[in-house]
């Protein structure tokens, strides 16, 4: 009872700062002109998005940013690969290389033919990164149950053990039966894909991979495939020649019956890059805060940095929640959806 | 890079990165992970089961023990009983020989007291015999004085004769 009192009274204290510096200074300008204003939307958006560059900070003019190989192929010029440092000049403008310009992120042809961009982004570097670390910290974990055979886990090992066990056990086992094994090792892979990905994610200055639509559209594609390509007798006659629905109503069933192969997979895709993206969104906005009120007085913009950090500090063990939770959603989802798929008759 | 619309490149290195870590995952972690995790799960089961198995054999064995001892005590019972009824035994028959033995002794003591006896007597005879002949003698130096006299002898004689 004695450190809750204690901690409202900070608060107190914070909020009569706040109120305080907020009517005595209301509309005091700040000295940079038009061009230094901040945008947090444009800000949020580029933190969420991906770039051709890795963006650390920017102190003053010095930016520390690591560039990244930009790869494009195009039909009439062919293969071109360059470094993403090539399309700003010393002054840290944009400009144009090989032919190729940069504009709102994007990379397009000068002469407006078609360009194919297989760069290697920062989002691609931090999943390059993310499957490195998966595949030492697994083939670890697996050398382990070798050399301690039939002991009890230690170090890293326990730490996933209980995850292998939970996704076989609690999502694998009940979704799929008997087949379980044939789909573990893809389940396995999304679990901690998703999971290991989230975690850097939540790092400030990594990249948004999960947040990403086409990475999650990959992925709801896989499970997309393993499901059309597993799908049994059972299944596929469900959909085209559901039992027990009167005749005129087939004319219904059946196309909503298609349209549901397809949005399954779909809500996958959505559930996930909506949910990692709106997190992030969530934290910048709560930092931005901090930049909004300090544009128009520093010693709110200060005062609203203590209150913000607690919030964003929040979000982000909320956020840790989240990470395994989307893991864990995309995981049972996907080992329901191939279950409806492989399901014998007779289960039903 | 708009928010919404996938990119090709990135989605084109997500497959790649992805599929590529599947394998190597299915390879050389998940498989091997999983077959370990079933073995031990295996050994455990196997383990408890076995020692399930010592808890019985040894209530088994404490049952047959306390059996044993049972049977142990039974026939120490018994040995002592029947050590007894031997002992007992050898005591009657020990005390019957005895009896017959002193018995024995007693018929050839009685018998050798006869043996004895017949002896004595048959000595003794000889030598009434002997003061028979010695008696004769005198009776026939003296019976020369006088015929009266003489068979008053020969009658006190025999008279004394008759009184051994």
């Amino acid at each position: 009872m004695k450190l809750n009192n204690k901690f409202f009274g900070y608060f107190k204290i914070i909020f009569a700062i706040l109120l305080i510096m907020g009517t005595i200074v209301p509309k005091q300008t700040i000295a940079g002109g038009s061009g230094d204003e901040y945008k947090p939307g444009e800000v949020i958006l580029h933190h969420i998005m991906d770039d051709y560059s890795w963006h650390f900070f920017t102190v003053g003019h010095f930016h520390a940013t690591v560039p990244l190989p930009v790869i494009l192929y195009s039909p009439t010029k062919g293969l071109d690969i360059f470094l993403s440092s090539n399309f700003y000049d010393d002054n840290h403008q944009v400009i144009p290389y090989k032919g190729y310009e940069l504009d709102h992120g994007e990379i397009h042809a000068i002469d407006g033919s078609d360009v194919y961009d297989f760069s290697i982004t920062k989002n691609v570097t931090s999943m390059f990164i993310s499957i490195i670390l998966m595949f030492f910290m697994f083939t670890s974990v697996a050398k382990r149950y070798k050399t301690r055979s039939n002991q009890a886990p230690k170090g890293l090992q326990s730490l996933i053990e209980p995850l292998i066990i939970f996704v076989t056990d609690e999502i694998a086992k009940p979704m799929l039966g008997k087949k379980y094994m044939r789909f573990l090792p893809y389940l396995l892979t999304v679990f901690f894909f998703i999971w290991i990905n989230n975690l850097l994610g939540l790092i400030p200055g990594a990249a948004n991979l999960t947040g990403n639509i086409a990475v999650t559209m990959c992925m709801a594609l896989i499970t997309f495939i393993l499901t059309v390509f597993n799908g049994n007798k059972h299944y596929w006659s469900h959909i085209f020649m559901p039992t027990g629905v009167p005749p005129a109503l087939l004319v219904i069933m059946i196309p909503i019956e298609v349209i549901g192969i397809f949005t399954k997979p779909f809500a996958l895709m959505i559930r996930l890059f909506a949910n990692m993206t709106a997190g992030h969104m969530i934290i910048l906005s709560i930092i931005s805060l901090i930049f909004i009120f300090g544009q128009s007085n520093m010693a709110v913009g200060y005062s609203v940095s203590v209150l913000s950090v607690g919030f964003a500090v929040f979000m982000l063990c909320l956020e840790l929640l989240v990470a395994v939770l989307q893991a864990y959603i995309f995981t049972i989802l996907s080992a329901l959806f191939i279950s409806e798929a492989v399901a014998d008759h007779d289960d039903h | 890079m708009q928010l919404l619309t996938p990119d090709l490149g990135l989605f084109f290195w997500t497959s790649i990165s992805f599929l590529v870590i599947l394998f190597l995952l299915t390879k050389f972690a998940w498989k091997p992970i999983t077959e370990a995790l079933k073995n031990r799960e295996e050994t455990i089961d196997q383990a408890l089961k076995s020692a399930e198995k010592a808890k019985e054999e040894m209530a088994r064995m404490q049952a047959d023990n306390e059996q044993i001892l049972i049977e142990a005590k039974e026939e120490k019972n018994k040995i002592i009983k029947e050590a007894k009824e031997v002992r007992d035994q050898m005591i009657t028959e020990a005390k019957e020989k005895a009896k017959e033995e002193s018995a024995k002794i007693v018929s050839d003591a009685k018998r050798e007291i006869n043996n004895q006896k017949m002896a004595a007597i048959t000595e003794v005879k000889n030598q009434v015999g002997n003061m028979a002949i010695d008696i004769a003698e005198k009776i026939l130096s003296k019976s020369l004085e006088d015929k009266k006299q003489q068979e008053s002898y020969i009658k006190e004689l025999v008279d004394g004769i008759k009184l051994n």
